[in-house]
């Protein structure tokens, strides 16, 4: 017998009694103004937001941004922005990306109650640009946030097929919910890991 | 309404007033209070320690020595807590069970719930900590706890607020647990200790003069330490400042 | 994976000895439980997903064997490698293999309890294998040669200074420094290298979703996802209890997990694996290691839905004043000691005791196992296996048997309560009186209650 027989016999002598999976159709609690609430959670949690009018008022609040200025190598997948020092869809490896100063990247939409945004290798094929970069800079429009996970869940379902559709089912999704972080040293929490040191969220109004 | 009064074992031998102050101040509502003598433990330490078989006997006693009862009071949490909630575990359903089990009250809840007093008439000048007894609150939910989500009560602090000129002290951590836990207070001896000093740390932060509770266990535990350390702090059941607050002295005219 | 009797109580009195460090660590710990508090109070549907979640997982232990051959299609479909390991060895065997297989010598891993649980770093390390925690707390502690001492936050007992040191000795950082953004920094640095050097990243896995053959990791670090995104391969442990039904079902659990955790709303990355990346391999490797035996203890079978936030540690008043270390196995805490105590009952049984069953554990765990009555049944699974030490039986059984006679009970009392009044103290406080180390004994009262009752009795019987 192999080990999957073995472990699916244990596991069929030992089930406990069933039990009904619950549906998830309850009242969650939605906010008045999402957008405001989730700029709140965002800066609470160390991140950073930017409400745009449009591609070229987001393109020169961008410009403007602090981290970009000093920034040696900008690699950006966000129409009206361009790269600085580097041509990400010539990238082949996730090696290359290594010396990212900023990362600007294109967002599908944000959650209010958590300040998350969702992210996948759709639009961003070396996803390891999301993590390796320094700085990282999302753009979502501002109409996507939902108020909650399960309206988060729900719109990955219905709009995406995530996991289900054979042909966009392969993939990696993330939500990012502020810079990386740790409270490993003392619970002292230090705002940049591992990963980027600082989250901007810009909040497109017409896109 | 015949109550019968059950008298936690420790309580009978070595706090027998607090077992007098909740006698007399049930007697004070005009109830008719009954102290049948046959009882002696309700098993507790028994099944805490894992022993069923040792705990069965003692249950099955209780439920006999209190079969006529239409309701049972105790100035005890823990106790009352294993004859609602543990009782079954030890004996397996059965009718006496569900006649006297849920017949049993702790004294606070018995005064708010089946006497539906939310305030009690007195005088208690004093500043009064009150400690949240683990089993009362978690097990019998006699107030709200600081873990769970949802509107706030709390059965014997509203009626210890009620007492004219009473001051109820803040505590830091309101519901702590002073670690006696039973057996755990010998068996992890260190561990019982520090966490009822930092209790009794903390009533001494807020300023509390005297540090009550609805169970004279974690009380035991706590005076052993505050006596230990010679520290002014006083120590009184909850049925004890109720009594005094309504003028009742329970030792009157006993040879004590 | 322990082979030791856990002493509890003489590892927490060690603990305790030291009252500064012993206050610093309780006082940190109860900063993660308010955190907790104020995160789930500004959820005004928490306890509906308390509920939600637990009814989740107690639906799919019912069904694990279909959720798990269903998650396996899906995940297969996806292009992923799914292997089964019936035990901690054989998960280790498996991922050893994947790693010779592709001669992977340098390894990164980031937070992983099942890993632990399973001593897979021993293992790789004997094969030559570099294997890195890359989670900061995890790797600190595999720095100092130690075991994680809470799940969360591994490195939770271990002071600034000492971290400071250890980093000086390591990597090089200024000799007296302290601040933890200048150690972030440098740890940064040089896992980042790791990271880049890495030939495979082996992560722990959150949740898996039956019906879609993908499973989430969270972490906040970002470390988890450097170490796959970077090598081509991908391989994630977990327990098979981690299987969820659904994807809408991680609306519930994600709105659960930080919170509990942390206090967060969210961890900063909750990363959805679904098959490998173009290029790259994903193993997944499912491990029973006594799980399915677990499932069939109508006991202890509701401890699988744990998973893993730690609040149950948070707020233990226990675990906080006697250290992670002083359990002896990999997850300790309310949770871990009744897991370990139901598999390995002799080495494990003084972790149930470990416990004044205050009931707090049960109130913040957020797939609601009743983890207090879970201890309370621990010990009678214990005394059935004649596990209670024979003095405390013995002792158990004496005051059944006294309290048994109501006489005999009443006269035990009044001379015990006797001889307390007129034996010397030096005697009543001897050293077998461990009550009385640090306690005074309650003050023993001329009469009981039955004799003040009977009193008052003849004299209200005097005035009729």
């Amino acid at each position: 017998m192999t080990s999957k027989e073995i472990i699916l016999g244990s596991i069929r002598r030992n089930r406990p009694a069933p039990g009904e999976l619950p549906c998830l159709n309850e009242s969650w609690t939605k906010f008045v103004d999402p957008r405001k609430k989730f700029i709140e959670v965002l800066e609470s949690v160390g991140g950073k937001a930017i409400v745009a009018r449009d591609q070229n008022d987001l393109a020169k609040q961008i410009e403007s941004l602090p981290q970009i200025a000093d920034a040696q190598t900008v690699a950006s997948l966000v129409s009206g922005f361009g790269s600085r020092n580097i041509d990400v869809a010539a990238m082949d490896s996730p090696h290359g990306l290594s010396h990212v100063d900023v990362a600007i990247l294109p967002g599908e939409f944000g959650v209010a109650e958590n300040a998350a945004v969702w992210v996948t290798d759709r639009q961003v094929p070396l996803r390891v640009l999301y993590f390796l970069c320094q700085h990282l800079t999302l753009v979502i429009p501002a109409a996507s946030i939902v108020d909650h996970m399960h309206a988060a869940y729900d719109r990955l379902i219905a709009h995406d097929r995530f996991g289900h559709d054979t042909a966009t089912s392969r993939h990696f999704g993330v939500f990012i919910a502020g810079p990386s972080k740790t409270a490993d040293i003392e619970q002292s929490l230090v705002i940049g890991a591992h990963g980027p040191r600082s989250l901007t969220v810009c909040l497109v109004e017409q896109c | 309404m015949r109550i019968g009064l059950f008298i936690p074992c420790y309580i009978d031998q070595f706090y027998p007033h607090v077992g007098l102050a909740t006698l007399n101040l049930l007697e004070s509502f005009g109830l008719q209070v009954e102290f049948p003598e046959e009882q002696t433990c309700c098993g507790q330490p028994m099944a805490n320690a894992g022993v069923h078989d040792d705990a069965r006997p003692l249950a099955k006693r209780f439920l006999n020595v209190f079969a006529g009862y239409k309701c049972i009071v105790s100035p005890s949490g823990s106790c009352v807590a294993m004859v609602r909630h543990h009782f079954e575990q030890v004996l397996g359903p059965s009718p006496e069970l569900e006649y006297v089990a849920h017949k049993t009250f702790e004294l606070c809840e018995f005064l708010t719930d089946v006497l539906k007093i939310d305030r009690l008439t007195g005088s208690f000048p004093h500043r009064v900590g009150l400690h949240q007894s683990c089993h009362g609150l978690r097990e019998l939910r006699a107030a709200s706890d600081s873990e769970l989500v949802g509107p706030a009560f709390n059965k014997p602090r509203q009626l210890l607020a009620s007492l004219t000129g009473i001051e109820l002290t803040e505590l830091s951590r309101p519901d702590e647990c002073c670690g006696f836990g039973g057996l755990f207070a010998v068996s992890e001896e260190a561990v019982s200790c520090t966490m009822g000093l930092d209790r009794i740390a903390d009533h001494e932060r807020a300023g509390t003069e005297i540090l009550t509770a609805t169970d004279m266990s974690c009380l035991m535990h706590l005076d052993g330490l505050i006596r230990r350390q010679h520290k002014a702090i006083r120590v009184m059941h909850i049925a004890e400042i109720f009594a005094e607050a309504r003028g009742i002295n329970s030792a009157d005219g006993l040879l004590a | 994976m322990t082979t030791n009797t856990t002493d509890h109580p003489t590892a927490a009195a060690r603990f305790i000895a030291n009252s500064d460090r012993m206050h610093w660590h309780d006082k940190a710990i109860w900063a993660a439980r308010t955190r907790r508090d104020n995160a789930s109070r500004s959820v005004p549907e928490w306890e509906t997903l308390r509920e939600l979640a637990s009814r989740i997982k107690q639906h799919t232990m019912s069904r694990l064997d279909e959720y798990l051959e269903q998650f396996e299609a899906n995940a297969t479909r996806l292009g992923a490698q799914v292997h089964w390991a019936r035990d901690a060895a054989e998960h280790n065997a498996i991922v050893a293999g994947i790693l010779q297989q592709r001669g992977a010598k340098h390894v990164v891993k980031s937070k992983s309890m099942l890993t632990e649980e399973c001593g897979l770093n021993p293992h790789l390390e004997q094969l030559g294998i570099e294997i890195t925690d890359t989670d900061l707390g995890e790797w600190i502690v595999q720095l100092r040669h130690e075991h994680p001492s809470h799940i969360v936050t591994p490195a939770i007992h271990i002071m600034k200074e000492e971290v400071g040191q250890l980093f000086h000795e390591q990597l090089g950082t200024a000799a007296g420094a302290t601040d933890p953004q200048y150690l972030v920094e440098a740890a940064r640095k040089h896992l980042r290298e790791k990271f880049l050097a890495a030939e495979v990243g082996i992560t722990g896995v959150n949740f898996a979703v039956a019906e879609t053959g993908g499973f989430v990791v969270c972490t906040n670090e970002g470390n988890a996802d450097l170490g796959v995104s970077l090598p081509k391969v991908h391989i994630a442990c977990m327990g098979i209890e981690k299987l969820i039904p659904r994807l809408t079902d991680l609306g519930v659990f994600l709105r659960l997990l930080a919170r509990s955790a942390t206090g967060q709303p969210i961890t900063t990355y909750s990363s959805h694996f679904h098959g490998p990346r173009p290029g790259g391999e994903l193993h997944i490797v499912l491990v029973d290691n006594r799980r399915s035996e677990l499932l069939g203890s109508s006991d202890f079978q509701r401890t699988l839905k744990c998973i893993r936030c730690g609040a149950c540690f948070n707020t233990c008043p226990v675990y906080r004043r006697s250290g992670g270390h002083s359990y002896g196995v990999t997850v300790g805490g309310p949770i871990g000691s009744i897991i370990n105590a139901a598999r390995e009952p002799k080495l494990h049984k003084s972790l149930p005791f470990a416990s004044s069953l205050c009931g707090s554990c049960s109130d913040v765990c957020p797939v609601k196992i009743d983890l207090h009555q879970q201890l309370f049944v621990s010990r009678r699974h214990l005394a059935s296996l004649g596990l209670v030490p024979k003095g405390k039986r013995f002792g158990i059984t004496l005051a059944a048997a006294v309290f048994s006679r109501p006489r005999l009970y009443r006269l035990v009392g009044r001379l015990t309560r006797f001889g307390l009044r007129v034996l010397p103290r030096s005697l009543v406080y001897n050293r077998w009186n461990i009550w009385g180390r640090q306690r005074d004994l309650p003050p023993a009262p001329k009469y009981s209650f039955h004799e003040l009752n009977r009193q008052r009795q003849r004299k209200d019987d005097a005035y009729k």
